[in-house]
């Protein structure tokens, strides 16, 4: 049996001051329907590359990307990605953002309407409908943007460092609301990470990457149910083991030392 | 409290003008009709506005300006949302309105007027050309620059074309044009004049024309104070339109 999400010896290579840079070499992976993926590694580990990739922003410069046996080539509205920097119109109210989608579906307007405040609810933001997103908070224009993914009833999320620019206690509150509504929507997610807490507090499975060239370095499952706790035994051992995945990274510049 | 210091500011600063002219006028060795005072001035203002010829010579320059004022932010808008998608097509068209730009709009003048005769279009299209490079370039510009998390939301979620342009791309961009659209007022009022002076024979333009051939220095001198006023009115109306659509976007 094929898996959902393909990507076979996908490479993507830039040049930097005439200098070829390998963001992503060779990476293969595959993703199951309603697994929550979390891509996670330092800066330059080409991670928001495989993402936009999946997600079709992206090309490649070599290998492919197979979704349910199609190949990626374009966004569509069946693969909803959240940017770090939220994506919301600023001249439209928080009911306007969130009906977006739903104009392309071209569904009537009063159906949009529900159809929007029923998500508006489910990420907590109800009372709120009609502010613009710059009288709201980091954190509840980032449930905007989730309610505004939702509403389209899409496949898969790609979620880009969602949470990167909140606050630690804005971040917590919402890794749990994503985790809550992943369980809830069932959808498929591919989020990227560099936090390995968060990453340990989301994920079915965590792919942990390396820069220098863009690599995977390890494929994580992470053996914890659905009520995850940052401070039990079993969650720190998760943590702990993905830490010694990045020690090895430090060992490997000792050699180059000696 | 501000804007009364602001009105105070303003009466202080006009009175100082009036002085500076009166001041001018008793010294001045012209005779009467050609160096008025302030009050002879003030005079010939509320003479004309009795026998009504101002009204009537603001409403046929009002309506040349509106007429090329929105013509042109309209044109100069839809061509510049156009080709700051298009920007290897710019790349051809840039060259020809670098070099249209810098031509001033009074230039065209005996041209438009060779072509069209004396009349309304002569002023209409000097005020067309006026507002029209500023607003274009300033969109294009905008367009270019824009954020690229909106192209990537308009795609993500399937809306291209035209939907793309009107739903997205124009309101992203429409802080940045609004700047462009205020300066192409100031310009097009300041060109009305100038069009109308040359190939009218109505309007404000015409009347300083008009009170010059008559010896009339003062009615000239009350329809340029009537031309700075409309001028400032045109401005802070326009200010205002464009706080309110940007406290829609939510920038002020």
């Amino acid at each position: 049996m094929t898996s959902y999400i393909q990507v076979r010896k996908a490479c993507k290579k830039f040049i930097h001051n005439g200098k070829e840079f390998n963001a992503l070499d060779n990476v293969s992976l595959d993703i199951n329907k309603g697994e929550f993926i979390c891509l996670l590694g330092p800066s330059g580990c080409g991670k928001s590359t495989l993402l936009n990739a999946i997600a079709g922003f992206d090309h490649l410069t070599e290998g492919s990307v197979m979704i349910d046996g199609q190949e990626v080539s374009e966004p569509t509205i069946n693969h909803i990605t959240i940017f770090q920097n939220y994506g919301l119109l600023p001249w439209r109210n928080v009911i306007r953002n969130v009906e977006l989608g739903l104009e392309t579906k071209k569904i009537p307007k009063e159906e949009r309407k529900i159809i929007a405040q029923k998500y508006i609810d489910l990420v907590g933001l109800t009372g709120l409908e009609k502010r613009h997103p710059a009288q709201l908070s980091g954190g509840q224009q980032q449930r905007v943007s989730i309610a505004r993914g939702l509403t389209v009833d899409p496949d898969i999320i790609f979620m880009d460092e969602p949470f990167g620019a909140l606050d630690a206690i804005t971040r917590m509150k919402l890794q749990e609301d994503i985790l809550r509504i992943s369980r809830q929507e069932k959808k498929t997610i591919i989020f990227v990470t560099h936090d390995i807490e968060e990453a340990v507090f989301l994920a079915d499975r965590i792919v942990v990457m390396m820069a220098n060239p863009g690599r995977i370095k390890s494929i994580v499952k992470v053996p914890l149910g659905h009520h995850r706790d940052r401070i039990a035994s079993d969650f720190l051992y998760v943590r702990d083991k993905i830490l010694e995945l990045f020690n090895i990274k430090t060992e490997e510049y000792i050699e180059y030392y000696i | 409290m501000k804007k009364l210091l602001s009105i105070k500011n303003i009466i202080i600063s006009i009175a100082a003008l009036l002085l500076v002219w009166e001041i001018l006028f008793l010294c001045s060795s012209y005779s009467k009709a050609l160096f008025p005072s302030p009050l002879m001035a003030f005079y010939a203002l509320i003479e004309m506005i009795r026998s009504g010829t101002l009204l009537s010579n603001i409403g046929t320059s009002m309506y040349r300006f509106a007429a090329g004022y929105f013509s042109a932010v309209a044109a100069a808008v839809i061509l510049g949302l156009i080709l700051g998608r298009l920007p290897k097509v710019f790349q051809y068209i840039n060259p020809v309105v670098q070099l249209l730009r810098p031509i001033s709009p009074t230039a065209w003048m005996p041209f438009v007027v060779l072509l069209f005769g004396i009349g309304d279009i002569p002023a209409i299209v000097i005020i067309f050309i006026a507002a029209f490079f500023p607003v274009l370039l300033s969109t294009v510009s905008a367009v270019g620059n824009i954020d690229p998390i909106y192209l990537k939301v308009a795609k993500n979620f399937e809306i291209s074309g035209s939907a793309a342009t009107w739903k997205v791309i124009f309101p992203a961009v429409f802080p940045q044009i609004a700047n462009g659209i205020h300066l192409a007022l100031g310009t097009a009022w300041i060109f009305l004049v100038a069009g109308e002076m040359v190939g009218a024979q109505s309007g404000l333009g015409y009347q300083i024309i008009d009170a010059r051939n008559n010896i009339r220095a003062d009615i000239l001198l009350a329809t340029i104070f009537v031309i700075g006023v409309i001028g400032i009115l045109l401005d802070s109306l326009l200010k205002s339109a464009e706080k309110r659509i940007l406290k829609l976007w939510g920038l002020k």
